[in-house]
């Protein structure tokens, strides 16, 4: 073999390139990743349509007079936790830990469904009030930004459910672990929309 | 058989590294990790939060902190809960992260900022029903 061959053999790989192909768990998280990151883009077009509009109430009320940052607060919270108790849980299906796993995969869906109680509350006095999604233009886009992530919550307690049926039926099997993560990545993803919408809809919607 | 070689087949049984059953050492990291994540993530709320309610900053300065507030905490959400991290397993996660930021700031500021030059050359609303009379 001459130098010139060695030379672009597994030897001048790099050091991730030469531990060969990559393992299926790393595969199956990019996958995802490349979903998640598309229902972000389609979340950015959602938060430009509301920042364009945000001003636009046609009389009707602004942000400050509807929302309340107490519930708000709170609902962060549930979030926060929620998110924090899913990655405990994913531990425990890596550890195998059964009492891990399902104790923080029930608190996963306790916070995310307090989160979904608290928003169709709210959601509920707005339209009570006649400021529902037909108001005005600033409304119609509150309510299909906020909508729309209420909607990924729920879409994620059924998938949450799903996950710990799953694991009840087949054990942590290599398959069952690997959609566990993708359950997790998506979780975290909707409390990182989250961050936005707090800032950009509730916090500035009340600041001066 | 040469260091090379061994170093292929290191793995060739199905389970990768990071597959295997997680041991005492990982759990515990792995807890630390969530750990510090929550509670960054908790402070940086709280500081939004705070900011915009109090009367104690500068108030034109408050929209422009709560946007960093909110940048660094979707920043420690995803280095701690995500796990996006600059390892050689992430590169690609990495690249993916980084080419839809582009598009989302592509998105939102050329939006606003077409929005905005529209409104500013825009005939205002009442002279406009006057004009169709």
């Amino acid at each position: 073999m001459s130098a010139a061959q060695e030379s672009i053999g597994p030897a001048a790989w790099p050091e991730h390139a030469a531990r060969g192909p990559a393992s299926k768990r790393i595969i199956v998280g990019y996958g995802f990743w490349i979903f998640l990151l598309s229902d972000i883009i389609m979340f950015s077009a959602f938060f430009a349509t509301y920042a364009v509009l945000s001003g636009e109430t046609a009389g009707g009320p602004a942000g400050k007079d509807l929302f309340h940052l107490h519930t708000v607060a709170i609902e962060t919270a549930c979030l926060l936790l929620s998110s924090f108790t899913c990655g405990i849980a994913s531990i425990g299906a890596r550890a195998y830990n059964a009492l891990m796993y399902y104790g923080n995969k029930a608190l996963t869906a306790l916070f995310g469904a307090g989160f979904l109680a608290l928003e169709i509350r709210e959601f509920a006095s707005m339209v009570a009030q006649g400021a529902g999604p037909t108001r005005s233009a600033f409304l119609s886009a509150f309510f299909t930004l906020v909508g729309c992530h209420g909607l990924h919550v729920t879409l994620g307690l059924m998938w949450l459910l799903t996950m710990m049926a799953q694991v009840f039926a087949k054990g942590f099997r290599a398959d069952i672990l690997r959609r566990i993560l993708c359950f997790a990545l998506f979780w975290h993803t909707l409390d990182i929309i989250w961050v936005g919408i707090f800032t950009v809809v509730y916090l500035m919607g009340v600041a001066p | 058989m040469s260091g090379i070689e061994q170093r292929l087949h290191l793995h060739d049984s199905d389970t990768a590294p990071g597959d295997e059953r997680a041991d005492g050492r990982e759990v515990a990291e792995g807890l630390l990790g969530y750990v510090v994540g929550l509670v960054l993530a908790a402070v940086l709320t709280a500081m939004a939060f705070f900011i915009a309610g109090t009367s104690l900053v500068w108030q034109p300065s408050i929209p422009i902190a709560l946007f960093v507030l909110a940048i660094a905490q979707m920043g420690v959400h995803l280095v701690f809960f995500l796990h996006i991290t600059t390892g050689p397993d992430n590169v690609n996660n990495v690249l993916a992260l980084a080419f839809g930021v582009l598009i989302v700031f592509l998105l939102i500021v050329g939006s606003l900022w077409i929005m905005s030059h529209l409104n500013h050359n825009m005939i205002p609303m009442d002279q406009m029903m006057q004009m169709q009379r």
